[in-house]
């Protein structure tokens, strides 16, 4: 069959360009169109997706600027197809969710989101090195007019808060970027930026050391890790919840796509010297993540530390060099990116009722409105990664991967496991028991148009516990692939393939 | 018997463009002479407009020729042709944006016109110039006519003062660039860059008059650029000019004075190259932090783009340093995509000028997103562009000049050019935010008569900006994000550019 990821990646903005010549009526309809029409192509893609092929799959191959060696080149592997799907089943909740509410310019607001959906799936296809710089640069602009323009509180500094923190390493990865390209090229080799031939060339260990580190820091700060994670407090309270549904469940996958996608196979050298410095950031962000989520009472806080400290778990999966690691870390995104989306539309419904987004404001809610608190339990149990769901399964990998190769850093990050319960629970807790017998007698029940959004993403998390295989299957050999060359030197299987300068 | 004088042989058809600028110049002063109201205010400009398209259009008649024109004094080539089109495209950009300017009425629009004209020739003749004598030649062309250009707003005291600050600055450039021209040509005995680069071969670094040469001359370039740590006048000269002289300056001028450099270093002064190499890198490093740590802390948008001209400066610098065939593509680019990017930010500022007593204030642009957005998006996407988010022309040209610097082992200076651009965010984004995120300034005060000359026929709160205005600002943010996205003409322009240069790799 084919399919034309040109065409998957640029439908958002060409739907919601025609939206902008439509009158402002019509917009959350072709809105809520667009973003249907990328899930189903992208649904055609899963099923159509060959598991037990090995390589990319619907390559997209052409010259885009030729003086520079730039590619259009966009395929699909194990590594990001459910990314992929993840992104264009939380983008269609998002903005089902959003066409329910009322926007100040809609025409903007749905034009934005659907800009930062073409820019996502663009740096989640690209395979072309100087491509992902350009998309995941371009991930940034929507999002820094979506928080400035439609956000709360203290919202353009934020914003500008939160771009200059992530172009900072975005633009230190677009120099690491050209000068792998322009190291890489020995001889009379012409430049190229293409992914899989520069993982054949190999970069000196000097440079290899310092670009890894810019693109390490592009890809923390994105994700965010500790302690690159200053932008977050503010970025997470002033994003408009739809929106922060997105960051959250998706760009910081795309960070930790990255690092399996370019890093690991391009500079193995490096990923090997720096391993234990990553497992340590890991588990720091792991730590502080867990303990911040336990303590700080603004429920999207909550749930932001919660994400460090989930994305800790990632790279830790990541960078132990082994195959149940980087799986369980693929698995472990897709999970995320799942579980978080619902639980900040959980938030928007809560602080709805509440009027305030204060743990401390909250409670009793699980009476007046026990659907909606059965679906935010199903919801809770997946982030406290219990037995049964595939979060537990994604931690699992990752510890049995880190077991193989660190042990000891494997043992540290079981507590996280542990911390984890702690904040899902007194999240859960605080914010749907312990009543505090306010007069607000009123149900107070999830209404039927925003379960439209919340039903199928809880569906989802149950279909994925039920069976986690479906993503595991198809990510085998791509993981196996991106994290062969890197486990190789950390054994010591092969010798050092890079020159010494 | 009467001493026959030879004169040289003169291809009229490679002087065409040149001939094209000062033919204009002199029709539109005498045609501005002329009583009727709506010659001198409707038909001067568009002739003028008129000459710049023949101009160009007789660059691309000429392009793919490499002769010497004026035994020797003149080279024409693609790089000389392509920086004729840049100058050409800014001098119509200019003519529009003074269009209805109160800066020609003042200065009457045959003179005004003339004057921009002029420069342009002089800027033809400079990046042509491949001889010490008419590199001097254009050079002064060019200055002299923007000294006056500076100060044609004669009653506004700002204007005046620009105009007498950039005399001076710029005399002590053009002085110290001809103390230089002269060492050169003491150290090499000839005034050609070709003998030049003969002479310089080989014996170089004990040469303490050559190198006494290279480093006046490069000093007084930087004056001309604006390269820290000569590029204190910048700011002051931008922020007193006419704004349509300021975007003319900062676009047109750049190029040229760049364009110079390339061709006096790349050319006459390459066998020295691991002289000045160092140097000149050093320079460009400072000039990009020195920029834009200067543009930071900035209220006045003129200021701003003053700073923010000076550390491209330095970004572009990177391409000549780097001494090969992608440097100097990619400067020509870079200028290209630099001459759109802030065309349109320029035509966004002017137009608010007209509106709002706020001047060039920040405040001027806030909370256009809401209500202007024909405003708000030229302005938006020059600002993005500048700093170099990708699919704008700027990520392109920012992408080519990091990969010339890393081609020509000046990794660091490619670095430094991803810190400059850290930095500018601050600044750049302030911009957006307040176009986006801020509600519109309250205009309390009404418009001060000898303060903001209102616009004929159009009230402060007219809703419609003038359309030749609005034409540049759409026009060159489309062109700024066509250049992002579909680069390659772009690319083969450049590339032939580079192929003119000889001696490089």
């Amino acid at each position: 069959m084919t399919i034309h990821l040109s065409i998957v990646i640029f439908l958002p903005l060409a739907v919601a360009v025609v939206g902008l010549l439509l009158p402002t009526a019509l917009v959350r309809g072709v809105a809520i169109v667009g973003s249907l029409l990328v899930l189903a192509y992208a649904i055609v893609i899963v099923a159509d997706f060959e598991s037990g092929a090995s390589g990319l799959q619907y390559v997209t191959n052409d010259v885009w600027i030729s003086e520079l060696g730039i590619r259009w080149k966009l395929g699909v592997d194990g590594l990001n197809l459910f990314l992929i799907l993840l992104t264009t089943v939380l983008w269609t909740a998002s903005t089902v969710w959003a066409s329910l509410r009322s926007w100040d310019r809609p025409k903007l607001f749905f034009l934005h989101l659907a800009l930062a959906e073409t820019a996502v799936l663009g740096a989640l296809t690209a395979q072309d090195l100087a491509l992902f710089v350009v998309f995941f640069d371009l991930m940034l602009v929507p999002f820094f007019f979506l928080t400035g323009q439609w956000g709360t509180g203290e919202r353009v500094r934020a914003t500008t808060k939160l771009v200059i923190y992530t172009l900072v390493g975005s633009l230190l990865m677009l120099s690491a970027a050209v000068a792998t390209g322009v190291l890489s090229a020995s001889g009379d080799q012409s430049i190229t930026f293409e992914i899989s031939a520069l993982a054949e060339r190999t970069l000196p260990r000097g440079t290899q050391d310092w670009i890894f580190l810019f693109f390490a820091a592009a890809f923390l700060v994105k994700m965010p890790a500790f302690p690159l994670h200053g932008w977050m407090p503010d970025g997470y309270t002033s994003m408009p919840l739809p929106v922060l549904a997105v960051f959250s469940g998706v760009l910081s996958k795309v960070a930790a796509y990255g690092f399996l996608r370019i890093v690991l196979p391009v500079f193995p050298d490096a990923t090997v010297h720096y391993q234990e410095f990553m497992l340590l950031l890991a588990l720091m962000s792991i730590l502080y993540g867990s303990v911040m989520a336990f303590t700080t009472t603004q429920v999207r806080l909550v749930l932001g530390y919660s994400s460090v400290a989930q994305l800790g778990f990632i790279v830790l999966g990541i960078f132990a060099l082994r195959e149940t690691g980087a799986q369980g870390a693929i698995l472990q995104a897709v999970n995320h990116g799942l579980v978080v989306a619902p639980a900040f539309f959980v938030v928007a419904l809560l602080a709805e009722r509440v009027g305030s987004e204060d743990l401390r404001d909250m409670g009793g809610l699980a009476l007046r409105a026990p659907v909606l608190a059965t679906m935010a339990l199903i919801v809770t149990f997946a982030i406290l990664a219990m037995p049964g769901s595939s979060n537990f399964v994604g931690e699992f990998l990752i510890l049995l991967g880190t077991f193989q190769s660190k042990i000891v850093f494997a043992f540290v990050a079981s507590t996280g496991v542990v911390l984890a319960a702690v904040y899902a629970l007194r999240l859960f807790i605080r914010a749907f028991h312990n009543d505090r017998g306010v007069e607000r007698q009123e149900s107070r029940e999830i209404s039927l148009r925003d379960s439209f959004v919340l039903v199928p993403l809880v569906a989802a998390i149950v279909a994925l516990a039920l069976y986690p295989q479906l993503a595991l299957h198809r990510s085998e050999r791509s993981t196996t692939q991106a994290v062969a060359e890197a486990k190789a030197l950390a054994t010591g299987e092969v010798a050092r393939t890079a020159v010494m300068p | 018997m009467i001493a026959a004088v030879e004169t040289p042989y003169i291809d009229w058809a490679g002087l065409s463009p040149l001939v094209a600028l000062l033919g204009g110049a002199l029709a539109v002063l005498v045609v501005g002479l002329l009583r009727p109201r709506w010659i001198r205010e409707g038909f001067v400009p568009l002739l003028a407009i008129a000459s710049f398209g023949t101009a160009i259009g007789l660059s691309i008649w000429q392009w793919g020729e490499r002769t010497d024109l004026m035994e020797g004094a003149l080279r024409l080539d693609e790089l000389t042709l392509s920086l004729t089109m840049l100058f050409c495209v800014a001098g119509i950009a200019a003519v529009l944006l003074s269009w209805r300017h109160v800066a020609p009425r003042e200065a009457a629009h045959g003179e005004y016109y003339c004057l921009l004209l002029s420069v342009t020739a002089g800027m033809f003749v400079l990046v042509a110039a491949q001889n010490l004598v008419t590199l001097f030649l254009g050079l002064e062309l060019l200055s002299v006519p923007l000294y006056v250009l500076c100060a044609t707003e004669t009653r506004r005291e700002g204007s005046l003062e620009s105009g007498l600050k950039y005399l001076i600055v710029g005399s002590v450039g053009s002085a110290t660039l001809l103390f230089g021209l002269a060492f050169l040509y003491g150290a090499t005995g000839s005034t050609d860059f070709a003998g030049i680069a003969r002479a310089v071969e080989g014996s170089v670094s004990d040469d303490s008059l050559l190198l006494g040469g290279v480093a006046l001359a490069m000093v007084g370039l930087a004056f001309k650029a604006s390269v820290a740590p000569f590029h204190q006048w910048t700011p002051d000269v931008y922020e007193g000019a006419p704004t349509p002289v300021t975007a003319f300056m900062a676009v047109a001028t750049k190029a040229a004075a760049l364009g110079v450099t390339l061709r006096l270093f790349d050319v006459a002064l390459i066998g020295a190259s691991d002289v000045w190499q160092d140097v000149l890198a050093f320079l460009a490093a400072v000039t990009i932090i020195v920029g834009n740590v200067g543009a930071l802390g900035q209220s006045s948008l003129k200021r701003l783009l003053a700073y923010s001209s000076v550390a491209q400066s330095g970004y572009m610098l990177a391409g000549v340093v780097v001494a090969t065939r992608l440097g100097v593509q990619a400067t020509v680019f870079y200028l290209a995509v630099y001459l759109a990017m802030n065309l349109a930010a320029f035509a966004v500022i002017i137009i608010r000028e007209r509106e709002t007593p706020l001047g060039d204030s920040i405040d001027a642009v806030a909370g256009l997103g809401s209500s202007r957005p024909l405003l708000a998006w030229p302005l938006t996407i020059s600002m993005l562009a500048l700093a170099g988010f990708p699919v704008t022309g700027g990520f392109i040209g920012k992408f080519y000049l990091i990969d010339a610097a890393v081609a020509g082992d000046y990794v660091w200076l490619g670095v430094v050019i991803v810190i400059g651009s850290m930095i500018s965010l601050a600044y750049y984004l302030r911009v957006v935010a307040a176009v986006w995120m801020r509600p519109a300034a309250e205009v309390a005060a009404p418009v001060s008569p000898g303060e903001t000359p209102a616009l004929a026929g159009g009230a402060p709160e007219a809703d419609r900006a003038p359309v030749e205005l609005l034409f540049v600002a759409v026009g060159f943010a489309a062109l700024t994000i066509a250049a992002g996205i579909v680069p390659q003409p772009l690319f083969d322009l450049v590339h032939d550019a580079g192929q003119a240069l000889p001696g490089l790799f």
